[in-house]
């Protein structure tokens, strides 16, 4: 294929699907916003306690003093998706976020540390992309045991793999260019090389692309709870609360629709406004 | 480049992402906390100081690593993955057993996806804005969906509310539907989202003024030609998805309660059962790299431009 064809026509106009306009993104930051003042402060948004059973309430449909219904167990099924906020949010936020900083060691290390450890850290990386994330992430957990920080890890060991690779990629830019050169040729030490101009320069790009993955590492930290290894019953997690509510199906719809309805918009929501940051930073979107 | 020496190279480089994926594997389960041998007896068993002495000959875990490591390698390169610490059956046995009812979801979602990603494509691709649009948020909230709330929602709708449809395993084609949908609506999505900007992109370039100018009927245009070079980006991300649907399995499978690979996998990991998850390990790997091997046949199938060089003949 040849690159030297540069259709004009490609310029003006984004090749690129453009982001959802103005009033989407605005929604979905207000969404977001909410979702943080459940995560942070649950009681402001919903009172009552997530977890106390009353059996005499159980299965209630929705009504008005239950907006969402009720569960097999009488628990008001509002109050659960609420309270459920903190845990669907934190272990995507922190798993993205140790997953960046995972990454951000792998690629700099491999991008500077010769032909050697280059070929065999992205060669390990390859290896393990061959891998689906999932299957990845349960590796990891066998290791750490379930529970939350169990599921987080995971999350975030099965997306570094791919992140490391883009670092690497960015760094290597960053390395030929000329101000690295001119820094060593005025003889400044290597270490204060990276800190100073490949570590900057290479976070960027990453900060944008961690944003895109936030709802990705927050639907697999539900997924590792509904299939039992993250956040454990009673905890009112999304993904464990679906795996609670299956069981009533055929009688109760609402366990298991709202949790998930809820985890769907904050991972829409998410993927809005991360799209409209990569937009911005790449500045195909002027708003 | 000979087409033999363009083969070798192919499954030399296949092997080799194989054999890493496995020592991957292998160095990541050395790093388990735990005697092994509790994970083979069960956790709460009494086990005398004899007993654990000749568990540990029997699995060979008394060996030294890179021992280990070799007879892994071994038992790898001829398939057998060793025993099952938890059903006292060869490894190979295990998956050989659950090996079909996932080779059918996987098949069905394999060709579903494209299918549908290239209808509602070329459905929405006329002049008209409004279709786009609307297909353009369908495709945001079906991609943000998680597969096990779409497959219980499914589920309720389907089976539990119209009952059109069976709720669990029944061996025939009405209980494949909801699974294999389920697997295959998200990866449907993102192929949609790439064909259609990769179709956008294809009808501006200068061969669809060309095709124009030869008085081509505007379906034509679209569809022979833009259509074929909006395939190439999407066929490369097909690839990548079956390669790694051994992922989805492991979530549908458990949500329609059906058997197979991915209902094994998590057992296996519930129980530590380190042989089977290995077993499953190089299993996903050689799948992969099957796939990305199948990606590149069919690249030159789409694109003439690539038989010469590869040497493959298209049909």
């Amino acid at each position: 294929m040849t690159t030297e064809q540069v259709d004009p026509a490609s310029r003006q106009r984004p090749r690129f699907s453009r982001p959802l306009p103005g009033p989407a993104v605005l929604l979905s930051a207000a969404l977001l916003a909410l979702l943080l003042v459940a995560a942070v402060h649950p009681a402001l948004l919903a009172a009552g306690s997530p977890t106390d059973t009353d059996p005499l309430q159980a299965l209630q449909a929705p009504d008005a003093a239950h907006l969402f219904g009720t569960d097999q167990l009488g628990r008001d099924v509002f109050t659960r998706v609420v309270h459920g906020a903190r845990y669907s949010l934190s272990i995507g936020a922190a798993a993205t976020a140790a997953g960046l900083v995972i990454a951000l060691v792998w690629g700099l290390v491999a991008a500077l540390s010769g032909r050697f450890g280059d070929a065999v850290l992205m060669r390990a990386a390859d290896a393990l992309l061959a891998l689906p994330a999932l299957l990845l992430a349960l590796l990891v957990v066998l290791i750490t045991g379930k529970g939350v920080s169990g599921a987080t890890i995971a999350v975030a060991v099965g997306i570094a793999p791919g992140f490391a690779r883009v670092v690497r990629a960015q760094a290597m830019v960053v390395r030929r260019s000329g101000y690295v050169e001119s820094a060593i040729g005025l003889g400044v030490r290597r270490p204060l090389i990276v800190l100073r101009h490949v570590l900057p320069n290479t976070v960027g790009p990453l900060l944008v692309l961690g944003t895109i993955t936030l709802g990705a590492s927050i639907s697999t930290g539900a997924a590792l709870s509904y299939l039992g290894l993250g956040a454990q019953p009673p905890t009112p997690e999304w993904g464990a609360m679906l795996t609670e509510g299956q069981g009533f199906l055929h009688q109760a719809w609402w366990i298991a629709l709202f949790p998930g309805l809820m985890l769907v918009c904050t991972v829409v929501a998410v993927t809005v406004v991360g799209r409209h940051a990569q937009a911005r930073s790449e500045g195909r979107y002027a708003s | 480049m000979g087409a033999v020496r363009l083969v070798a190279v192919r499954l030399v480089s296949a092997a080799l992402v194989v054999w890493a994926a496995a020592t991957c594997a292998f160095l990541v389960l050395q790093l388990i906390p735990g005697d092994p041998v509790y994970a083979i007896v069960g956790s709460d068993a009494l086990v005398s100081e004899e007993q654990h002495e000749a568990i540990r000959q029997q699995y060979g875990l008394d060996e030294p690593l890179i021992v280990q490591y070799l007879a892994y390698l071994g038992r790898l390169a001829t398939g057998r993955f060793g025993d099952s610490y938890q059903l006292q059956q060869p490894v190979a046995t295990v998956l050989a057993d659950q090996l079909w009812p996932t080779v059918q979801l996987a098949l069905g979602a394999t060709l579903l996806a494209p299918l549908l990603a290239v209808l509602v494509t070329v459905a929405t691709s006329g002049r008209a804005n409004w279709p786009r649009r609307v297909s353009a948020v369908v495709e945001l909230v079906v991609v943000s969906t998680p597969s096990f709330w779409l497959g219980i929602m499914l589920l309720t709708i389907f089976s539990f509310r119209l009952g059109w449809l069976p709720v669990a395993e029944t061996g025939d084609f009405a209980s494949l539907i909801l699974p294999t949908i389920t697997l295959a609506l998200p990866i449907a999505a993102v192929l949609t989202q790439v064909l259609r900007e990769g179709l956008l992109g294809a009808l501006e370039q200068p061969f669809v003024i060309t095709a124009r100018a030869r008085g081509l009927p505007e379906p034509a245009v679209r569809y022979r030609h833009a259509l074929r070079h909006a395939a190439l980006p999407a066929l490369t991300l097909a690839g990548w998805f079956t390669g790694t649907l051994l992922g989805g399995t492991v979530i549908v499978e458990n949500v329609f309660a059906r058997s197979g690979i991915g209902r094994v996998t998590l057992q296996a990991v519930g129980d530590r059962d380190l042989p089977v998850v290995q077993g499953v390990v190089a299993l996903s790997a050689v799948v992969f790299v099957a796939a990305s091997a199948l990606v590149d046949v069919l690249y030159a199938v789409v694109d003439p431009r690539l038989r010469k060089r590869t040497g493959v003949q298209a049909a």
